[in-house]
């Protein structure tokens, strides 16, 4: 049999294809994305971007209860969007199967927050099934869409950075297609009335049952044995690490579905080994159930609650062993991201530090814009958070409404910025609301979005008309710019953070790292002509540098944008071969 | 068990390091897994790239000490990692200084003299300037392979294997190009 060398998601993606679903909808979020990207290579797979995760798990829902096997990716604080689908689908149930996968980034490489989806899958009650490596993602997508059939529920299946952003290998397979199924109009199930919400509770509880039962064959959950002395409870990444750091040494209870947990089999394990550990990065969500049923065992007394576990500890941590470690770790400067060399948001984010406002961000890669020499950022929370607190800022504090804007992504303003606006219209705010438009979905790998006219299979579609949609809901000043125009965007801020209503300056330039943007030749500096004022500096470009008192670029960085030539009063910055 | 860790700064093409050294064990017959940086990190912070292969392999992480070849893309980020590497491990690495926002803004200082400092903990280092090696053989952008190139002596297994890899992850037209990148780095290995 073929097999390949896959990422956890081009995995889920293969077995997406494999369980012949044939509709995914999903919203880019690290370390989720690959899974659309990868299942959207599939003919037979009707693939698409959704504004956010919410629309997204919806359409797929819809595509389940009208009879094809369906499913939505997303990170973490993506299902925080689509939750409200999630607990209403549970009680009505799928026809089709119907998954939503769920990417925790456990370290927190790419997000705001360390949640634990798991709480969700008990919160909803519905199943989840956690995927070690790339094989058991392709398989386990199989195994979810049989168990939402099966059990008529929604299934959640959680990834983690480490098993998204993994490659092992996996077998590949031919694609099996279930015939559509009948649809057949079932208002009882399908309408959430009180009065049928009532009649459906009790069937999900029973459904958990019936789960529970499941989980306790080995069908789903399996024990890999080794030494009695001491046993093992865990489930996804956090068994690789196990395996490596403890090898013979233990038995494993290995879960493939961390909700509902298997009552019986926890029991019988406990009972067959010395000591017992639960071996779970985050929360101590396993270990509470397993002490809740009487059983002794260590859990988050000996690991933390916080961050990725490594083999290296739990081997410490359990046999004593230290870590093999022989070099100290060296004194040497962080490198945390940075904007990139002719990052649009750069100009923005110089003027609005210059103006000394305050800045109400939010989530994409202009929150880089916040890190100095920049800083040019208050807060940072959640998609579209940067108008709805602005609007309450500006409220609370009337007289500096003209001191704050909000800066927001094209993407995330259709994501949930939309919403925001229309609030602070409807209640006659002052804001000032800044679009940052690089015409693409930046941070997570350039992904269309429902602003670029292009779908993810790369059809022309309309393109929502950023201006025209905001004068649609109310918004009278409409301001367009280029962002590396600074005079220009200072004079526009100051023109409309005088208006006492609410503004929109869309600053629109391209992505530097899109294709179709022009690389130019480096930029040079003249040292003759350098004063050594480092305005240059200001801006924050990872390829300008300082030393014996004049600038110096890096050509091997620099991609020719000319903003630090515009910076410049003394003409020592030269378009590329200039000098 | 054999443990290289790919590491550099984002952007600078790591990902298809990773996949030729996926390739090439892979046609060896051994178990593989690599983990690798999306996302944030990727826009120029400092980004690792894990890759083991054995006859069985759990964890995608390699443990610290366990490294066998470091391959650092960037001078000071070989120093970052040193933590992972084993006792008589190799450090392959690019000499080729990109610095840290830290240090542009005056917040932090680039270490001095890093190659000594390898020296003083008697670290076996392969150190050039893989950019250069690159810009020669006619294209910057395949610095990453003129350093697996260097590496190929410590990693092992024969030319033939290594291009055979390359053939498997590289565009045709740019193989040419990439191979002679590859020589480059060996000879200064």
């Amino acid at each position: 049999m073929e097999k390949k060398l896959a990422l956890g998601n081009e995995a889920i993606a293969r077995g997406l294809y494999q369980a012949g679903c044939t509709f995914v909808s999903s919203y880019p979020g690290t370390p989720s994305t690959e899974i659309t990207e990868e299942v959207a290579r599939y003919p037979e797979v009707y693939a698409e971007w959704a504004p956010n995760e919410k629309c997204a798990a919806e359409a797929a829902y819809g595509a389940a209860v009208y009879g094809c096997r369906s499913f939505a990716a997303m990170k973490h604080v993506g299902l925080n969007v689509a939750a409200d689908l999630l607990f209403s689908a549970s009680y009505a149930g799928v026809n089709a199967g119907f998954v939503m996968c769920v990417a925790d980034d456990q370290g927190m490489h790419s997000s705001q927050n360390e949640q634990d989806s798991r709480h969700y899958a008990r919160a909803s009650k519905v199943p989840m099934l956690e995927p070690s490596d790339s094989q058991e993602c392709c398989d386990y997508v199989k195994l979810a869409f049989e168990i939402s059939e099966e059990y008529d529920t929604p299934v959640l299946l959680r990834t983690s950075t480490r098993v998204a952003h993994s490659q092992s290998f996996i077998r590949l397979e031919q694609r099996t297609e279930p015939p559509m199924r009948d649809y057949v109009k079932n208002p009882a199930k399908y309408i959430m009335t009180p009065a049928n919400a009532q009649k459906r509770h009790p069937i999900v509880e029973a459904r958990t049952e019936r789960l529970i039962e499941l989980a306790n064959t080995d069908r789903l959950n399996r024990i890999i044995p080794g030494s009695r002395k001491i046993g093992v409870i865990t489930a996804g990444i956090a068994y690789q690490y196990a395996r490596e750091a403890l090898g013979d040494n233990a038995t494993y209870l290995k879960l493939a579905m961390v909700h509902p947990l298997p009552t019986t089999l926890l029991r019988t394990f406990a009972a067959s080994v010395d000591t017992l550990y639960v071996i779970e990065e985050l929360d101590d969500f396993i270990e509470q159930q397993v002490r809740a049923l009487g059983i002794e065992c260590h859990g988050k007394d000996t690991f933390s609650l916080i961050g990725e576990y490594t083999p290296e500890r739990i081997r410490a941590k359990i046999l004593g062993i230290p870590s093999a470690q022989v070099y100290d770790a060296p004194a040497v400067p962080v490198r945390p991201p940075v904007l990139c060399p002719g990052c649009p948001h750069r100009g923005l984010f110089y003027v609005l530090g210059k103006m000394k406002l305050t800045v109400s961000g939010d989530i994409g890669c202009y929150t880089l814009g916040s890190a100095p020499p920049l800083g040019a950022m208050d807060t940072t929370l959640d998609m579209g958070a940067s108008i709805g607190m602005l609007h309450g800022r500006n409220t609370v504090r009337p007289d500096e409404a003209a001191h704050a804007v909000a800066v927001i992504g094209d993407s995330t303003f259709i994501h949930s910025g939309i919403t925001g606006l229309i609030n602070a219209v409807y209640n006659r705010s002052a804001s000032t609301v800044i679009i940052a438009d690089n015409s693409i979905t930046g941070m997570t790998g350039h992904q269309q979005n429902p602003t670029t006219g292009v779908t993810l299979k790369g059809d022309v579609t309309a393109a929502v008309d950023l201006t025209a949609l905001c004068h649609a809901v109310g918004v009278k000043r409409v301001r367009v710019c280029d962002p590396y125009d600074i005079a220009e965007l200072e004079q526009i801020l100051r023109e409309e953070l005088a208006a006492p209503e609410v503004s929109v300056i869309i600053a629109r330039r391209h992505c530097a790292l899109l294709k179709t943007v022009k690389r130019g030749k480096p930029y040079t500096i003249d040292a003759s002509a350098c004063k050594g004022c480092r305005m240059c500096m200001r801006i924050g470009c990872p390829a300008v540098s300082f030393a014996d008192g004049h600038a110096a670029i890096d050509a091997s960085l620099c991609v020719g944008c000319d903003l630090c030539a515009r910076m410049c009063k003394f003409g020592a910055v030269k378009k590329g071969g200039a000098v | 068990m054999l443990n290289i860790m790919i590491v550099g700064v984002g952007g600078q093409g790591s990902l298809l390091a990773s996949r030729i050294l996926g390739s090439l064990f892979e046609a060896a017959g051994l178990e593989v897994k690599l983990s690798e940086v999306h996302g944030m990190a990727q826009r120029g912070g400092s980004v690792v790239t894990y890759i083991r292969a054995g006859e069985s392999v759990a964890s995608p992480l390699i443990p610290k000490g366990e490294c066998d070849c470091i391959i650092s893309f960037e001078e000071s980020e070989a120093l970052r990692y040193l933590p992972w590497l084993k006792k008589d491990g190799t450090v392959v690495v690019n000499t080729q200084h990109i610095q840290p926002m830290p240090v542009l803004t005056g917040a932090a200082k680039y270490p001095e003299d890093i190659r000594g400092q390898f020296a003083a903990m008697n670290v076996n280092v392969v150190a050039f300037d893989a950019l250069g090696a690159a810009v020669e053989a006619g294209n910057a952008r395949c610095a990453n392979v003129a350093l697996l190139g260097a590496a190929s002596k410590v990693i092992g297994r024969t030319p033939d294997e290594w291009h055979a890899a390359m053939r498997k992850t590289i565009k045709p037209a740019l193989l040419d190009l990439n191979f002679k990148a590859f020589e480059m780095g060996l000879k200064a290995g």
